[in-house]
């Protein structure tokens, strides 16, 4: 099990926080929290199998957030001296008098355990920032040229981030936690051009970002040997494949695609900050509001979709929020009802009553200490039924369909509705087997439409925990990392669009 | 606790490059940013969150290996101080010398020091908001007693940059980017508008006439009628063209067009650079003196990748066309890319755009009255590539689509999903009106400096209905 790294416990956070929390008492707050941060991060991205760049990175600094007259305030700054930490504090108490006049809501927020000077680490096996950067410039390098010299293949693309997380929280009430997180996003892709008709395509990896260490690059939880020696394959047959008949179909959707549908449609539209408004003006609100709790048809009767901050991986998986509340897991979608959101502190005490909880379910996050924490998306993920078929047993309840692998192309209405995907690879199903790929796919539907039409999700031999390391939400705008596991499931009746059409042509 | 010192930031660059000339690096450039911003953030008629927030960076890009091929290393960190500056450019010569020669490895820019070079960073706070919170106050507490929802962010910020290179280079410059988003809502949420502007100090932005656009649009919906998705002769106002156009000038990368995989490259090889995108006189150019769009005149890459490079930092930006009478003129290159693609001069990236159409005059009200029936959209969203063959986008429509009839706004319409090529709809809009500054609801927050017209389109393809409202 790793242990937080000796450099950023080497600094003075207790002294930090003790002098920022105890500026903010003095001034009137009635309650204040403090956070030191410590993000590395590492691009590396190689280019036709030559480095194109690569870069370290460190955020480091601390931010105060008060409750002041009723009212939030919030600052942060860089150096991590006491003198600064009084100053942050200040600011953060100044912000709220400030805010004061155009502020309606007397903040308060739902209880939660205080836990004292508690440490929490993620699962990951091998730091990326101990190693030498050639060793992993090695490695990459070799994936790439065994893509490069493939036939068919005119580019080959490599990025990889990884991210380092130290965080310190502490708050009035008495909770303080030390936490390191650990994550790595690979991405490789190769690309063909057709030197004749112009046309090009691509095929990438579809191994997801995950909460590991380096060990994911060399083998531990993906097979890269086997994906890297299929993808020439793929790509020319992608190249080669029929343009699709627009129309509908029955889709067997493969986890590696499906988590993705799974973060806009069902992800986003369970965030109750969303549901109540507050992203009206930025990412949007949601059809899930908090008056269809309990009643809302979300999806077809096998549909069960769970929120957590446990799952060991995930993205979005902490051992305390940023708020100070523990991990959890809980149902969202249960027997296709919507029955429960992802919130804060604040949001957890506004709406106890229709929620039917006192607590929070851990959801607040900043991506550092530069950002106010605010609701972020837990791993939202779709459960397989536990004696549910394999992804080819799908397949053969099938007619006269689709098989859609991979995530690439994604967009979702304002209020979490109208979605538009595409996919690596579409493969078309006649008489219950793969007839080949098809090209130019994509899937449109409606939300509840298209849950509606989930007929069966696989077993847990089909679960995939997949993922985004980018995730956009708020103004200022803040980047999210979060997991997505999910089985291969069977939806009937599907709109597919031919995207070639669409253009026009 | 230490005593370890914070640093100016000149005194971060000159140190820096001393710290690299000592560990034998070929070549060194540091660039330091200090940013302050204050945001506020509104929900529900109420204030929901705020901030005043200072930071800085630091890049250290150090190159090693000359004659057998020059490296770069980079590290970067949110603020330094003379003992960590130290650690912080070994570890850029060490990877330097660890790295294999960069591709895009050219001889550092040379320059001078600038007049302004030792000035302090300049900063904003929140009492940028004097005089608009209280009007914002004032517009929320009216929003309630008249029974609609406002929903919004202003943001507000102060970059000021300091290039020093190991040849020479000193370059500063401060530069303020500041916009607002609101966002209304009927009081049963069953319709919204939008309105957005930047702004580089908020002296010109008016809190209560952005509550009286909002509630101008929110009148219009007081009818509403249903329309089908399929082609319809759309005026896209210059917010929602800003949109587009955005997306469109991130795609104008040389390499990629060179290498075939890009709207821009030629079927038999080669860039289309020459080529008649468009029969209208339309130009997209950038310029970082343009006025009120003013941004950084010289290159700074933290990375290399696309027409970037690190190499590349403190370079000239020149006004540049991209694309002048409708003709594809250049595309983004570095000063290696520039020499792959056989372009005459480096052309990187500019953070500022304007689109316009040579002889358009008038508003996108000239273009609605001159309309017999189709549909004006206010903005775009979540907008995403579906095929870079075509540079076919998807999206949708956002806060308003509205009928129009006879050359009057009659009812709201239901909002669309979206399949449309911006580089296509250059070649198909058949009317424009002048440009103006707009700020793009999408891509706005981080690029705003942006000036578009109004354009209406004859066949815009609205693939399907979004219920959202």
């Amino acid at each position: 099990m790793p242990e937080v790294d000796a450099s950023f416990l080497a600094l003075p956070r207790h002294e930090l926080a003790e002098a920022a929390l105890q500026r903010a008492r003095d001034l009137g707050a009635t309650f204040a929290e403090f956070r030191l941060e410590r993000i590395r991060s590492e691009s590396i991205a190689l280019r036709d199998s030559r480095l194109e760049n690569a870069q370290d990175d460190e955020d480091l600094g601390l931010a105060v957030r008060v409750i002041h007259d009723g009212t939030w305030g919030f600052a942060a700054g860089v150096a991590l001296t006491e003198d600064e930490a009084v100053q942050v504090a200040e600011q953060a108490v100044n912000m709220a008098q400030v805010s004061r006049p155009i502020n309606a809501e007397t903040i308060e927020l739902a209880d939660e355990p205080v836990y004292a000077d508690v440490t929490w680490v993620s699962s990951y096996e091998i730091d990326p920032f101990s190693l030498p950067r050639a060793e992993k410039v090695a490695l990459l390098t070799d994936y790439s040229d065994r893509l490069l010299g493939a036939d068919g293949v005119a580019h080959v693309s490599v990025h990889v981030a990884s991210v380092h997380e130290c965080k310190f929280y502490a708050n009035s009430a008495g909770t303080s936690y030390t936490q390191q997180r650990v994550r790595i996003g690979p991405e490789i892709t190769a690309f063909a051009v057709d030197a004749e008709s112009g046309r090009f395509d691509s095929m990438s990896t579809c191994a997801p970002p995950a909460g590991r260490g380096w060990e994911y690059l060399t083998g531990t939880g993906w097979n890269w040997d086997e994906e890297l020696a299929q993808i020439p394959g793929w790509l020319a047959e992608k190249m080669a494949a029929p343009t699709v008949e627009a129309g509908t179909y029955d889709v067997v959707i493969d986890p590696t695609n499906l988590w993705l549908t799974i973060h806009e449609s069902i992800g986003h539209a369970t965030e109750l900050d969303r549901a109540l408004g507050y992203e009206a003006n930025y990412a949007g609100t949601s059809f899930a509001t908090i008056d269809r709790l309990g009643t809302l048809k979300y999806g077809s009767p096998i549909m069960h979709v769970t929120g957590d901050r446990t799952a060991e991986n995930g993205l979005s998986t902490v051992g305390y929020d940023d708020e100070g509340v523990a991990g959890q897991q809980w149902d969202l979608v249960k027997d296709g009802i919507l029955v429960g959101y992802q919130v804060d502190r604040r949001m957890a005490k506004v709406n106890e009553e229709r929620l039917a909880t006192p607590r929070s379910n851990g959801c607040a996050y900043a991506d550092s200490s530069g950002h106010i924490p605010i609701q972020r998306m837990a791993n939202v993920s779709l459960q397989p039924a536990p004696d549910g078929p394999s992804t080819e047993e799908l397949i053969s309840r099938v007619k006269n369909g689709i098989y859609i692998v991979g995530d690439k192309s994604w967009s979702i209405d304002m209020q979490r509705y109208n979605f538009q995907f595409t996919g690596q690879r579409f493969y078309k199903i006649t008489d219950g087997t793969l007839d080949g790929q098809v090209r130019d796919v994509a899937y449109q539907a409606t939300t509840t439409d298209f849950w509606g039409s989930m007929e069966a999700v696989g077993g847990p031999q089909t679960y995939v925990l997949g993922g985004a390391l980018n995730c956009g939400k708020a103004q200022p705008g803040q980047s999210g990392a979060v997991s997505h596991g999910c089985p291969s499931a069977l939806f009937r009746s599907v709109r597919i669009l031919n995207t070639t059409q669409e253009a026009g042509r | 606790m230490t005593t370890a010192i914070q640093l100016t930031s000149q005194d971060t660059v000159e140190q820096g490059l001393a710290l690299a000339a000592a560990e034998g690096a070929d070549g060194c450039v540091v660039i330091v940013a200090e940013t302050s911003s204050t945001n506020l953030r509104w929900a529900n008629n109420t204030l929901t969150t705020n901030g005043a927030m200072r930071g800085s960076s630091v890049t250290v890009i150090a190159t090693a290996g000359a004659g057998e091929g020059t490296a770069a290393g980079v590290v970067g960190r949110s603020s330094v101080t003379d003992a960590s500056l130290r650690e912080i450019v070994s570890a850029a010569v060490a990877t330097a010398r660890a790295a294999s020669p960069a591709e895009d490895a050219r001889p550092l820019v040379d320059g001078t020091t600038g007049a302004d070079w030792d000035l302090e960073p300049e900063e904003t706070t929140v009492g940028v908001y004097e005089k608009f919170a209280p009007a914002l106050g004032e517009t929320l507490a009216r929003a309630g007693h008249e029974n609609r929802w406002l929903y919004g962010f202003a943001d507000h910020q102060v970059v000021t940059l300091y290039v020093g290179s190991s040849t020479g280079l000193r370059l500063r410059q401060a530069l303020p980017r500041g916009f607002v988003t609101a966002t209304g809502k009927s009081g049963d949420l069953s319709q919204s508008a939008w309105v957005g502007a930047a702004t580089r100090d908020f002296t010109d932005i008016d809190a209560h006439a952005i509550d009286a656009e909002l509630t101008r649009r929110l009148g219009w919906a007081t009818r509403t009628v249903p329309v089908d998705a399929g082609r319809h002769a759309t005026v896209l106002p210059p917010a929602a063209v800003a949109d587009l156009t955005t997306y469109l000038y991130w795609c104008l990368d040389g390499r990629e067009a060179f290498e075939g995989r890009s709207v821009f490259a030629k079927p038999s090889g080669g860039t289309r650079v020459g080529d008649v995108l468009s029969p209208q006189p339309v130009n997209l150019r950038s310029d970082p003196l343009l006025p009120g769009l003013e941004t950084f005149p010289f290159a700074v890459a933290r990375s290399s990748g696309g027409s970037a490079s690190v190499f590349d930092n403190g370079l000239t930006l020149a006004a540049t066309d991209w694309i002048r009478g409708g003709r594809l003129e250049s595309l983004m290159t570095s000063r290696h890319t520039a020499d792959l693609i056989d372009a005459l001069a480096a052309t990187p990236s500019v953070d500022n755009y304007v689109l316009s159409v040579d002889g358009a005059s008038g508003s996108t009200d000239d273009l609605v009255a001159g309309l017999d029936r189709g549909l004006l959209v206010t903005c775009l969203w979540y907008i995403r590539m579906v095929d870079p063959q075509t540079l076919l986008l998807t999206g949708l429509t956002r806060d308003g689509v509205y009928l129009v009839e006879n050359g009057e706004v009659t009812g709201a319409v239901n909002n669309f999903r979206f399949n449309e090529s911006p580089v296509d709809l250059l070649a198909r809009f058949t009317a424009a009106g002048a440009s103006v500054p707009a700020l793009s609801r999408e891509w706005g927050d981080t690029f705003s400096r942006t000036a578009t017209p109004p354009l209406l389109v004859p066949d815009f393809n609205m693939s399907s209905v979004s219920q959202a409202n």
